[in-house]
């Protein structure tokens, strides 16, 4: 529910700036909406705004949870329809159609039209094929034969253009590059192929790799568009929370007009307007307002510090109690958040050296293709001293039997399978080669608040709280929005609302002579350092009573700490929160090896000198401060409530209260990795039975088709196990 | 055997027909929501 909080307590801002009017006079807006779950919440939204008279059209796109509107009207219409969503509950975040449309979008589109293209082109050129095939038994006469070969160039040879075009882009680059990869003997030998193909059509010959050819281009295509498919569905996650992020501040121009701008765009002196549970977006300085913040996703710290004029504070820290108004001290590349994004992408730059296991197959497997192709055409022209064309024939059959079907295939149907089963787990991938890095881990490292621990307050019931004080605090507290008094409520919830309760911003709640609130605003003696966040209820006539808050630990956190160690995995937690607050947390969790007070720079120093004592880490974090940690670690892990940029930097995300899915991907990543070896060897296997009969020219377009498709139904068979008995 | 020279024409043209098909349903967008359609069935018409 903190989406819709978070839009209840925000104030309109305006978002013409992105609205977009069409020539007769519609205005469209392009909204990001978060809380979008299912079709009643798109039938909500839709039905709300189209009951608005102006409004003409409303379609939220359940995939993508995007939402375009349309109207007809002033551009301040956009005003009035914000506030309608932020009644409904759902935060809406206006975003730029273009800015987003990357050209990996159009990418995907091209792969699956050249894909829809070689599968009509396949399935007409083996229907030509299979009477060629017959008219060998049955006598076909050499008229009918060339005919048929005729046809299938025609639809063939266009089709390899359109189609082949992404592996032969890709070839072309290689060797521009003086490189190869694996599209390198994909394209020549689908060429050469088509241009024997031709030639031996055009002189009447026997046989056409036509049908190879297209086939082949065919099953790479799934292959290739699965791949993206599953990077795709990652990549439209990643896009909806960088948006969200961006575009969260509200700066304040003279006359207190209010206007969203981009966190980036906001010059330093501006005036900002943090609301009260909204997550600041500058560094600044505070002006206005007395409240408190909560920094824990910058420094995992979990007392809220009390915030007046004067006071600073940083972007990614939530404003819990009151409005602020902030003067901005730091944008861009000057902000904590920027210094932590630098940290990040150094951390970032080291892992994309990882090479996945099929690049690195294929690293050796190209040459290989290359040279056994060369050597059967010289072999049979030299030693055999058949005819060229002859000799060209039984190379191109060389090509084609080693093309790596299984390599373009298996290893994506089996990521798309596994990402698939993830996903209906809650578990969202969002790097490609995430599942290949979790299966080698060895070592898991937690941040505590909001990872180990669900990250928000509740009411600490072993320090025993008479009744009465109890119901009286409840029902003050059921008052107000601030954290800890909402967790006060949320343990009684059966009390009637206290009358005439006034907020003392940034103290505590006045309820005639009752105050509930923070030690100074309760009159009590400060004692010391707080262990934890505390509420005190004092009162004419009754005993102050203190009411502590722990950081509740997720439910299921000590049985996976434990099945992790079952596993025979090390277990570490680094917290950027007080030492005695973490050591509670690792003896609860029975967690040997904790460190406290880490800075972002000490967690990633942590992680390197893990990994240079040949550690292969898998971080879990979700604070600001991990960021860091989570892009230096083999890979990472992070729960969706976890800040924007942590989410952006993990290469998963889970959803949900339970850590239970971490041993989830671990499980489904070791059997994936499994697969994937199994089905290299499958391949490898089939190579070595098939390539002698290629090299020495028994291999007939027949053979070639039928070992290509059994191939790979069998492999993607085998990846299909990766959804296992219980999937 | 001369019937091929008009019958494997209409196969191929019959075969585009379908390519045409899909290209253009992917063109009009049908494939931009595919979670949200299977929803959208259950809603009752507004005014129907």
């Amino acid at each position: 529910m903190s989406a819709a909080e978070a839009a209840g307590a925000a104030p309109a801002v305006d978002v013409s700036p992105f609205v977009t009017a069409a020539a007769d006079g519609r205005q469209t807006l392009h909204l990001m909406v978060h809380g979008v779950h299912c079709g009643g919440c798109v039938r909500r939204i839709e039905q709300a705004l189209l009951a608005d008279p102006a409004v003409a059209t409303a379609r939220v796109n359940l995939t993508t949870r995007r939402l375009r509107v349309a109207w007809d009207g002033p551009k301040e219409v956009a005003l009035r329809l914000m506030a309608l969503l932020g009644g409904l509950g759902f935060r809406a975040v206006p975003y730029d159609p273009e800015a987003l449309r990357s050209s990996d979008d159009s990418a995907e589109r091209q792969l699956l039209r050249a894909m829809a293209v070689a599968g009509f082109a396949a399935g007409n050129v083996m229907l030509l094929s299979v009477s060629v095939w017959a008219g060998h038994f049955q006598g076909m006469g050499e008229a009918t034969r060339a005919l048929l070969h005729w046809f299938s160039a025609l639809v063939a040879l266009p089709a390899v253009v359109y189609a082949g075009r992404p592996f032969f882009a890709s070839a072309l680059d290689a060797l521009r590059h003086r490189r190869t990869n694996m599209d390198v003997p994909i394209s020549i030998g689908i060429v050469l192929a088509c241009a024997m193909s031709l030639f031996e059509t055009a002189r009447g010959g026997e046989h056409a790799y036509f049908d190879s050819a297209v086939m082949l281009l065919f099953f790479l295509l799934v292959g290739r568009y699965l791949d993206r498919r599953a990077r795709g569905r990652a990549r439209s996650a990643a896009e909806r929370l960088l948006a969200l992020h961006v575009g969260a501040v509200t700066v304040v121009e003279p006359g207190d007009r209010q206007r969203a701008l981009p966190a980036a765009q906001v010059a330093p002196g501006t005036t900002v307007l943090a609301a009260a549970g909204e997550r600041i977006g500058v560094d600044g300085r505070v002006t206005d307002g007395v409240s408190e913040v909560d920094t824990s996703p910058i420094t995992g710290e979990t007392v809220p510090q009390p915030v007046r004029p004067g006071s600073a504070v940083f972007a990614g820290a939530m404003n819990l109690a009151a409005p602020l108004k902030l003067e901005v001290t730091a944008t861009g590349e000057d902000t904590l958040l920027a210094q932590i994004v630098r940290l990040l992408e150094v951390a970032e730059q080291r892992r994309a050296r990882y090479v996945v296991l099929a690049d690195r197959v294929a690293r050796l497997y190209a040459p290989a293709v290359h040279t056994l192709a060369l050597a059967t055409f010289l072999g049979w022209l030299l030693i055999a001293a058949v005819p060229w064309h002859l000799a060209l024939l039984y190379a191109v059959a060389v090509l084609i039997i080693t093309c790596p079907c299984a390599l373009g295939l298996a290893v994506p149907a089996v990521q798309v399978i596994a990402s698939g089963r993830l996903l209906r787990g809650g578990i969202l991938l969002k790097s490609a080669t995430a599942l290949e890095r979790l299966a080698q881990v060895d070592t898991v490292v937690f941040d505590k608040t909001g990872t180990l621990t669900l990250g928000r307050p509740t009411l600490d019931l072993r320090e025993p709280v008479d009744s009465t004080s109890m119901m009286l605090a409840a029902s003050i507290a059921a008052a107000s929005r601030h954290p800890l008094a909402r967790a006060l409520f949320a343990a009684a919830p059966d009390v009637p609302v206290a009358p005439g309760v006034a907020e003392v911003p940034g103290s505590g709640l006045r309820c005639g002579e009752v105050r509930l609130g923070n030690r100074a605003f309760c009159s009590i003696p400060d004692t010391g350092e707080a262990a934890g966040p505390e509420l005190w209820l004092a009162g004419p006539g009754c005993a102050p009573a203190r009411f502590a808050f722990t950081d509740e630990l997720r439910s299921d956190a000590c049985a996976v700490v434990a099945e992790l160690r079952a596993k025979g995995l090390a277990v570490e937690m680094l917290s950027g929160d007080r030492a005695p607050i973490v050591a509670t947390v690792a003896q609860a969790l029975g967690i040997d090896d904790w460190r406290a007070a880490c800075s972002p720079a000490e967690k990633t120093a942590r992680l390197e000198a893990l990994a240079a004592a040949g550690r292969r880490v898998l971080m879990v974090g979700d604070g600001l401060n991990d960021a860091p940690a989570l892009a230096a670690a083999h890979v990472s892990l992070s729960p969706s409530s976890a800040v924007d940029i942590s989410q952006n930097a993990a290469d998963a995300i889970f959803q949900g209260d339970w850590l239970r899915p971490i041993v989830e991907v671990i499980d489904v990543a070791g059997r994936a990795d499994r697969l994937i070896r199994q089905n290299l060897g499958l391949a490898l296997a089939y190579n070595l039975l098939a390539v002698p009969l290629a090299v020495l020219g028994f291999v007939t377009p027949l053979t070639a088709a039928l070992c290509m498709s059994g191939s790979s139904l069998l492999v993607v068979g085998n990846a299909l196990r990766v959804r296992g008995r219980r999937g | 055997m001369s019937v091929l020279v008009y019958l494997v024409p209409i196969a191929l043209a019959l075969g585009l027909l379908g390519l045409v098909a899909f290209l253009w349903a992917l063109r009009s967008g049908q494939f931009d929501d595919l979670d949200g359609a299977a929803e959208r069935i259950l809603f009752d018409d507004e005014d129907g």
